[in-house]
């Protein structure tokens, strides 16, 4: 059952040849037998699944069913959940269960899907490695001595091994786009304000973007298209109406015009990277589209201006965690200064804390203008070379990560290392668009990961881009060893 | 930009982190060389770039100036550290 697509699981929900709670028992099932040597769920919520299981099976006997109605999904663990932990992997809201449910919580629930748990990350969605959790690593399947990527580490992984059909994650720089790619499945990270952000905690509110991990992009295509729309609880939701995903995925690709950026074929790819993506844009030739170069010039400045808007914006949002209302509260404070600051400093992990303080000196009086300011137009600069490059090209083409899955604890002490290891993924969170992570011929048996930029709003071509790829090609079809085929 | 350890203090102050004396250092190193890395910045001309800080330039939207909140507070208050009377208490700020 768990090698099925969701269109597939769907059917054989409706024929009867199996029952949600059947379904939901499985994966319930394959969390316990294979979880303990990935670490990638936080929380998991057997009662509520097969409750909601139970309720979607009375749907599927009534008629009443929808697409989705019965397939089990998990949450990356920054989604609030009513009465459910929801940690942001931080000591910080350790005992933090969520009063109200996440707006993307709330429509996949109206679509009937159990939730099977809370997934793992990095803490408070800030790292690319899923190192920084309170919780500890989360490993990449495909080699368990390697990384996930991250922050959606868990999601991805648990996908990945196949331990749940679809989860959700969050891209504020790369974070469901490198996971997908490598851990070898889909990822999507929509355009900024199509997925509502209400009940996502906020890392980097002008670049956090909600999305979907699965098999391929036909899954993807339909968890999408349930969860994205206009929230009036979140201020830059986009009102634009979502188009039928599922609608659009067998256009040809005749004709398609792929933009190929130099810039992310320089200097610190891997060879085998490199050489994985240039066989996809050769399949693509093949199905029908033509390669054009083009320059995406101001490539170089999106890791600069990025770990400036995002450490500063952090800075701002994790502020409201002070220990007085929910949170960490420090042992007895002999002030409020102090229980602000024991409370913080207890609460948070060294890369939250570095980020905070980079963000708060980028905000700091008399830097202001030299730091935010000056990030924040070379953003427009950056949004400018995209514009551009789409007058010419439907979609834009190169790899998500510069090297497949490292091992842990390679980068862990050395943040700038790190860092540049997202200079493929940066530059469209910074310009708002979307993009997708498809997986291509692996590299010394790891997963490698295609991106594919779109225009703002045309997830709907994407989609299609991708789904044609993977209805010529097997990749997306290969799941790792160890967790029962 | 190579900050020094009174430089960590005060930033430290300002985001409302306790930090080590051992820790400055450390802390002094790595956000040096963060901010070694965003120095990159310095390398771009933006002369008469506006900044951008959404990307459709959207503004924020308004709505109708009604109460929409129910209230929950004591949802709410079940999970804070400490409350009385339906107040969140904190350490005494006034002798």
């Amino acid at each position: 059952m768990h090698n099925k697509s969701l269109t597939e699981l769907a059917a054989g929900l409706r024929a009867g040849e199996f029952t949600s709670v059947e379904l939901t028992q499985h994966f319930l099932d394959r969390i316990e037998k294979y979880d303990d040597s990935l670490n990638s769920f936080i929380t998991v919520t057997p009662e509520i699944a097969l409750a909601q299981a139970a309720e979607a099976d009375a749907q599927i006997a009534a008629g009443t069913a929808g697409p989705l109605t019965g397939i089990p999904m998990a949450l990356k663990d920054i989604f609030c959940t009513d009465g459910v932990k929801t940690s942001c992997a931080s000591k910080m809201l350790d005992n933090f269960i969520a009063p109200y449910n996440a707006t993307v919580v709330e429509k996949l629930k109206a679509a009937g899907m159990p939730m099977l748990g809370k997934t793992n990350m990095d803490e408070f969605a800030m790292g690319s490695s899923n190192e920084s959790s309170y919780y500890g690593a989360v490993k990449n399947p495909w080699d368990t001595d390697r990384v996930p990527g991250g922050s959606s580490g868990g999601s991805a992984a648990a996908v990945a091994a196949r331990l749940v059909p679809m989860a959700t994650g969050t891209d504020t720089g790369g974070s469901i786009r490198q996971p997908a790619s490598l851990t070898g499945i889909t990822g999507i990270k929509p355009t900024y304000g199509r997925v509502s952000r209400f009940g996502m905690i906020a890392y980097a509110s002008s670049l956090d973007q909600g999305g979907v991990f699965a098999r391929d992009a036909a899954d993807c295509a339909l968890v999408l298209g349930a969860m994205a729309g206009f929230d009036e609880k979140d201020s830059t939701s986009s009102e634009r109406e979502v188009e039928d995903y599922a609608a659009g995925l067998d256009q040809s690709l005749q004709g398609l015009r792929i933009g190929v950026p130099a810039e992310y074929f320089g200097e610190g790819l891997d060879d085998g990277v490199a050489a994985s993506i240039k066989s996809a844009l050769d399949k693509y030739k093949e199905l029908g589209a033509e390669i054009v170069e083009i320059e995406l010039p101001n490539t170089g400045l999106a890791i600069p201006s990025y770990y400036v808007i995002a450490p500063a914006e952090c800075s701002a949002n994790l502020s409201r965690l002070d220990g007085v209302r929910y949170g960490h509260r420090c042992e007895d404070p002999v002030d409020l200064e102090d229980m602000y600051k024991r409370s913080r400093a207890e609460g948070f992990g060294s890369e939250v804390k570095r980020r905070i303080m980079v963000g708060t000196y980028a905000l700091s009086a008399g830097y202001y203008d030299a730091y935010y300011l000056k990030a924040q137009k070379i953003r427009r600069k950056i949004k400018g070379d995209f514009d551009q490059a789409f007058e010419n090209v439907d979609v834009i083409m190169g790899p998500v990560s510069p090297t497949t899955a490292f091992k842990l604890g390679e980068k862990s002490d050395d943040p700038v290392s790190m860092y540049l290891s997202d200079i493929y993924t940066l530059a469209v969170n910074l310009a708002g668009l979307p993009a997708i992570s498809v997986p291509v011929e692996p590299s010394e048996g790891l997963p490698v990961g295609l991106q594919i930029i779109g225009n703002y709003f045309d997830e709907s071509r994407l989609l299609n881009v991708a789904h044609q790829f993977q209805q010529a090609t097997d990749w997306h079809k290969q799941s790792p060893e160890g967790f029962g085929g | 930009m190579s900050l020094t350890a009174s430089d960590v203090k005060k930033i430290s102050h300002l985001a409302r982190l306790a930090i080590d004396e051992a820790d400055v250092e450390p802390y002094a190193n790595n956000l040096s060389n963060i901010l070694g890395l965003v120095e990159q910045m310095d390398a771009a001309d933006v002369a008469d770039i506006e900044p951008m800080a959404n990307p459709q330039d959207a503004m924020q939207r308004l709505r109708d100036d009604v109460v929409t909140e129910v209230d929950q507070r004591e949802k709410f208050q079940a999970i804070a550290p400490n409350t009385e009377a339906g107040l969140y208490l904190v350490p005494k700020v006034l002798e």
